[in-house]
């Protein structure tokens, strides 16, 4: 038989291998998870909640004699703030489309024959979205609209006037606005805005006023998104363009201002309604606010946005099997746990995986109690193995008479528990219970053959790291990211190869070898 | 660095044998040959290395009742399983008469009690992972008394470790009465590390304490001639060819009329032979891989390393 010689791949290389894989994998769970919390929104806190509003908009006319009817209504696309989370059509008999029209989204409701009094329903479910980027592009300058006397004299003297009063184009509109509401307005400004108290033809007469003085501006319809589920009115906003960003004011008082609660519905003043084939049209507004689990709401905005790692996500399962991985998930976080314990550390345990199972029962019965009912449990059936072994039973049959044992102990346990008024020993029943009798007779050999103290010393040990798992995989913040960031996984398992090459050291060693230098820790 | 003080020392730890020694120096495809006694006995006679005899196998409950035939030449015997780890389940009888066996430590065990103990090492009781093994019944080794005054009970061993053909570091193992008999360093045993030149004990290691006395017996550790050490190293660097192994732990006994015989060979050798020798065994491999590449016969191969590893030779130059 020749010898063989050393290894095949040199070490640098395999070395070299694991970190591109390690880097690889902790980069792509990483991006994925990222991707997820910042364009999916998912939640990277536990309990994380957010508003939602559903808006109901309610268009009414009427058709007297039976003939087709059309009906149109300008919808928002993209608000911004807002994520659209759903929107529904909701109507009797009608076909429904929508399309742009000049960067407004329409809605067409269209019937071939109806007759007498109709309701069409748009309803819109939106939710606050911190940061979204404005798509709407910046205007060009608007020529200076060309107007009758005495209109022209009074625009030149309104626009003199504020001028001289401002600075720039925010204060230019502010003053401007501020002129145009102001309790006592003088005659320029009467003219133009008659004595209606209609805000949208106070609007509408800003942006002739700020045409004169050629500062793009549009009349926005917002509507108000209240805590309370209630009417709202649409409302006029204006938005001005000072050459680099869109400035936002309330015509009303001329603060410059964009409330968060504002919806943006439509960028431009027309009229949001057309109907033709029909008379008497009306659309009232019905704002109705809810919180939602910012969980929910993440899968449900995923799965509106058609994204395909939306429908990977563990939150599609039914929901028992999603509890069922809620816990599954932990276990590499807490086979990581192992890993460093044993060969950073360089504690003894009993079976490599035991003490992970015995964390997850823990989770179940709180610390203290697990920790005395797997004692008392590992103690009785040892008692009881080590009093079979006098029986001489061959193997299996003795294995199996202590797994019997244990169930029987388990249950005994709840029994008496229960009659106690102590709930915890009903969770008894959640440990591993094939594990336990595996971990009883691998204590009871060590025990015969090594001593008690050994036997003691591992089972400590595996107590021990149960302990520091059942503390890692028992907090929140890390329950929750594994679960809905199962990705992070990944790095986790980039960790754990990135370990698996650790040569150095065990932190126990240094006790171990201490004879050796004389001197040390 | 906390680890600094050991690195200095060239002591070689856990995770660093596991990865650099033994997964790139033992093929996983010949631990059976090592793991399983009975294929390591096999192999040894083959080659040519002493073992001790063997008087019969079991391969099955059924086989249990073959068993008295087996000894019914021998009063001394021992009974083994074949995948056994660190002595487990490991009888050694004294003497037998009409179905009553006399362990060495003096107790009589029944029929019924050995049947029993057989068919738990059949079932795979004492063996890696709990798979169904099989049970050696062999020659009783007759110690030789060079470790009587320095050993209580028991089996007292010499374990080398041998680094691609090389042997590198050996110890006695002696049994102390805190060990139960066993020969294990980590169980109470007192470790003594051996000058690779000359086969001469050094002092003594105890749980991790200088000893120059064994506890039980008061007698000195130090400056014992390992008899036929010479020997003892040519049949330690020859397991190397046997087994095809790169990092091997060698076990040896010495018989009082059959000299040196190999008792197992281990894959997987523990790392207390550094304490026995109040030395890191890095410094040793390194050298050995210097030279490792170039093909040297088993004679050429001790005869290096006892210059190289020669504490005299390293008292003298330092």
């Amino acid at each position: 038989m020749r010898c063989t010689g050393g290894p095949h791949v040199t070490l640098s290389s395999r070395r070299r291998q694991l970190y591109v894989l390690s880097a690889a994998l902790a980069v792509t769970g990483l991006s994925v998870a990222t991707y997820r919390a910042v364009e999916l929104g998912f939640p990277i806190t536990p309990g994380a909640t957010s508003s939602l509003w559903t808006v109901e908009a309610r268009i009414q006319f009427e058709r007297f004699t039976p003939g087709p009817a059309k009906a149109m209504l300008a919808v928002p696309s993209d608000p911004l703030g807002f994520s659209v989370l759903s929107e529904n059509f909701i109507s009797r008999g009608y076909g429904v489309s929508v399309s742009d029209e000049d960067g407004d989204r329409i809605a067409l409701w269209a019937i071939r024959r109806t007759e007498g009094e109709q309701s069409l329903y748009y309803r819109l479910r939106v939710f606050r979205q911190a940061d979204r980027s404005l798509a709407v592009p910046a205007p060009p300058f608007p020529p200076v609209p060309e107007l009758e006397e005495p209109f022209a004299s009074a625009m030149d003297a309104i626009i003199e006037d504020v001028r001289r009063r401002s600075a720039d184009v925010e204060t230019f509109t502010a003053t401007l606005l501020q002129t145009i509401a102001s309790a006592s307005p003088d005659d320029n400004v009467r003219l133009f805005i008659g004595d209606e108290s209609d805000p949208f033809a106070a609007a509408r007469a800003a942006r002739t006023l700020l045409a004169g003085a050629r500062v793009p501006a549009r009349i926005l319809q917002v509507l108000p998104l209240p805590d309370e589920a209630r009417r709202v009115e649409m409302q006029p906003w204006i938005a001005v363009h000072n050459g680099k960003k869109w400035l936002f004011f309330n015509p009303m008082t001329g603060v410059k201002e964009l409330p968060k609660s504002l919806l943006i519905w439509r960028w431009n003043g027309d009229p949001l309604v057309r109907v033709s084939g029909g008379v008497r049209e009306s659309i009232e507004f019905r704002v109705s606010p809810s919180v939602q689990d910012a969980l929910s709401l993440a899968q449900q905005q995923a799965a509106s946005h058609g994204s395909r790692l939306a429908q990977f996500s563990l939150l599609d399962l039914p929901l028992q099997t999603q509890q069922v991985y809620a816990v599954v998930s932990l276990i590499p976080i807490g086979a990581l746990i192992i890993v460093l314990m044993r060969n950073l550390v360089g504690i003894r345990t009993f079976g490599t995986f035991l003490p992970v199972l015995v964390a997850l029962a823990f989770r179940e019965t709180r610390l203290i109690a697990g920790i005395l009912l797997f004692s008392s449990l590992v103690a009785v059936g040892l008692a009881l193995r080590l009093y079979l072994e006098k029986l001489h039973l061959l193997l299996v049959p003795r294995l199996a008479a202590v797994l019997t044992m244990v169930v029987l102990l388990m249950a005994a346990l709840s029994v008496l528990s229960h009659r106690l008024g102590l709930e915890t020993g009903l969770s008894v029943a959640l440990f591993p219970m094939v594990i336990l009798t595996m971990t009883i007779e691998r204590m009871s050999v060590v025990w015969e053959e090594r001593g008690p103290r050994d036997a003691v010393i591992d089972g400590l040990g595996s107590l021990l790291v149960a302990a520091i798992a059942y503390g890692v995989m028992d907090m929140a913040i890390l329950q929750h990211v594994a679960f809905v960031f199962p990705e992070t996984l990944l790095v986790v398992l980039a960790v754990i190869l990135m370990l698996g090459s650790y040569t150095g050291y065990r932190l126990s060693e240094l006790r171990r070898f201490r004879a050796l230098g004389g001197h040390g820790p | 660095m906390i680890f600094r003080h050991l690195r200095d020392l060239g002591v070689l730890g856990i995770n660093s044998r596991n990865a650099d020694l033994i997964s790139a120096y033992n093929r996983r495809a010949l631990y059976p040959l090592v793991d399983d006694k009975l294929r390591t006995k096999q192999l040894a006679r083959d080659h040519g290395v002493p073992v001790p005899d063997l008087y019969g196998s079991l391969s099955a409950i059924r086989d249990i009742q073959e068993f008295p035939r087996a000894i019914e030449r021998h009063q001394q015997f021992v009974v083994k399983p074949a995948t056994g780890s660190g002595g487990d389940g490991i009888l050694v009888f004294d003497g037998h008469q009409d179905d009553r066996f006399r362990l060495c430590t003096g107790v009589l065990l029944s029929w019924d009690d050995l049947a029993h103990h057989l068919a738990n090492t059949l079932n795979g009781q004492y063996s890696l992972g709990g798979h169904p093994d099989r049970v050696m019944i062999e020659y009783r080794v007759q110690f030789d008394p060079i470790f009587d005054e320095v050993s209580y009970l028991g089996v007292p061993d010499i374990r080398v470790i041998v680094f691609r053909g090389f042997p590198v570091m050996a110890m006695a193992r002696l049994p102390t009465r805190a060990s139960h008999g066993k020969a294990n360093l980590h169980q109470g045993a007192v470790g003594v590390g051996i000058d690779i030149a000359n086969g001469r004990t050094l002092r003594g290691v105890l749980n991790n304490d200088v000893v120059d006395e064994h506890p039980d017996t008061g007698a000195t550790l130090s400056g014992l001639q390992v008899p036929g050490w010479r020997k003892i190293l040519l049949m330690a660097a020859r397991c190397h060819e046997l087994t095809g192994l790169g990092y091997l732990g060698v076990d040896i006994v010495l018989d009082v009329n059959k000299g040196p015989l190999m008792l197992e060979l281990n894959a997987r050798p523990g790392l207390n032979i550094q304490i026995a020798n109040r030395e890191g065994i890095m410094g040793r491999i390194r050298a050995v891989q210097a030279v490792a590449d170039t093909s040297h016969s088993p004679e050429q191969r001790i005869d290096f390393s006892a210059t190289e590893f020669s504490l005299t030779k390293r008292a003298a130059t330092a």
